[in-house]
């Protein structure tokens, strides 16, 4: 490709201090127009993502009104609205009257490509959960993203039972009331959608339990 | 001055049919396979691509006096890496949608060996309106070969186009088209139609240079 005859610009070989500037230079210039990129578009980002999380609240949990996020913390689950690093959050949901209807709790795992992070909404009075919103997933594009795209799988997770523990089973099988059709074709996805509210309620069920006292209540 | 003007046309034809990224020098593969899957996703890494390439060519042709030889790669590389982050950001503020389907895609424009390609054997070497033609064509027949792939993909494979219903609910998709093996299926025939299409254009030529001398 490039010719051994100097065809760029070389009237002589410029010194080393000249190679380093220009590098610099261009880092240094290059590092400033991103970081504006970033600040400008930060905003908007963010503000965004909030509001898909907020949307997935209200479809996962049918009836809901107004939310309030709870932040588990030394054994105990507290309102905080101030997004921190690391907060292990969930999101409690409350109907007209400002009953408690359930809560929305959040779950990420492996899929088949990529982590998937979902969200998916408890009610505690029937022990079932009440729907379920992918949020992010790489999933291949036909197969795997049914477990979003696809209706049919999405409306398994309507009123599921989450005792004795959820199973994904074969389209056509008898099922018990803890039981999904799993996706033909897209096995592993399903299975990991399944694993992943598995996983998550072994993980709140019984903190919900433990803190069912007098704070989750308004 | 008439030359001039037909060199700059010149330069943005041949990126669209002559010297096609895709189909006539097969570069920019990785893309090209992975996203193509929809006519929407084309067209978005298209897009994105259209901007990096213009960019960059535009930057590196008006610094090419500037920059040594010597370190002429890696500034190169921080010229389109730059266009790309801000690409990156740009599409997640305003398309979140589109550019979560684009995932990991999107940052390895970076790599695109068309982009860095041009940035060496062009723009570095012409003035910057020259550079800006080629780069404007050479972007123009990348996004043409993306959005004839996506759309023979999405077509066959969803049956839709655009994300709208074509045949109604009977028609039943042929799935490995979405699929990465219908991404090579789908090149490799365009690219068997396009040669055809080139050497017939050879013979008929052949042909008419032959007639003209017995004629004569």
């Amino acid at each position: 490709m490039s010719s051994s005859r100097n065809t760029h610009v070389g009237k002589g070989d410029p010194g080393s201090l000249k190679l380093i500037a220009t590098l610099s230079f261009a880092g240094l210039l290059s590092g400033l127009i991103i970081v504006l990129a970033y600040e400008t578009t930060l905003p908007t980002i963010t503000a965004y993502k909030a509001k898909v999380l907020e949307e997935a609240v209200f479809k996962v949990l049918p009836g809901v009104t107004s939310m309030q996020r709870l932040v588990y913390r030394d054994r105990a689950l507290t309102v905080n609205d101030q997004v921190q690093k690391g907060d292990e959050a969930i999101f409690s949901g409350f109907d007209a009257s400002g009953r408690l209807v359930g809560y929305a709790i959040p779950g990420a795992g492996p899929g088949f490509q990529d982590t998937i992070r979902l969200l998916y909404g408890y009610i505690p009075e029937q022990r079932k959960i009440s729907g379920m919103e992918i949020l992010e997933s790489r999933e291949t594009p036909g197969l795997g993203d049914k477990i979003y795209k696809d209706p049919a799988f999405v409306a398994n997770f309507e009123s599921l039972s989450v005792d004795p523990e959820i199973r994904a089973i074969k389209k056509g099988k008898p099922k018990a009331a803890s039981d999904i059709d799993a996706i033909t074709g897209a096995t592993i996805s399903s299975k990991a959608v399944v694993r992943i509210i598995n996983e998550a309620n072994r993980l709140w069920l019984p903190r919900l339990e433990q803190a069912s006292g007098p704070e989750a209540e308004r | 001055m008439a030359k001039h003007k037909e060199d700059l046309h010149q330069e943005f034809i041949k990126g669209i049919w002559r010297d096609n990224p895709v189909f006539v020098q097969v570069l920019g593969m990785c893309p090209m396979l992975a996203v193509t899957n929809t006519a929407v996703n084309a067209l978005a890494m298209g897009a994105a691509t259209f901007f990096v390439l213009v960019g960059s060519s535009f930057l590196v042709s008006s610094l090419r006096l500037w920059i040594p030889r010597q370190v002429r790669i890696s500034t190169y590389i921080i010229i389109i890496a730059t266009f790309v982050t801000v690409t990156d950001f740009t599409l997640e503020a305003l398309v979140p949608k589109i550019h979560k389907e684009l995932g990991a895609f999107i940052p390895l424009i970076v790599v695109n060996c068309m982009i860095l390609g041009r940035q060496e054997a062009f723009a570095s070497r012409n003035s910057v309106r020259l550079a800006v033609m080629d780069a404007l064509g050479m972007a123009a027949g990348f996004l043409f070969a993306l959005l004839s792939l996506g759309t023979v993909r999405e077509i066959l494979g969803e049956g839709k186009l655009f994300g709208f219903s074509l045949f109604g609910p009977d028609f039943e998709p042929w799935v490995i088209m979405i699929l990465p093996p219908g991404g090579f299926l789908t090149l490799g025939l365009l690219l068997l139609f396009f040669s055809w299409v080139k050497e017939r254009k050879q013979r008929l030529e052949q042909r008419l240079t032959q007639l003209e001398s017995e004629a004569q």
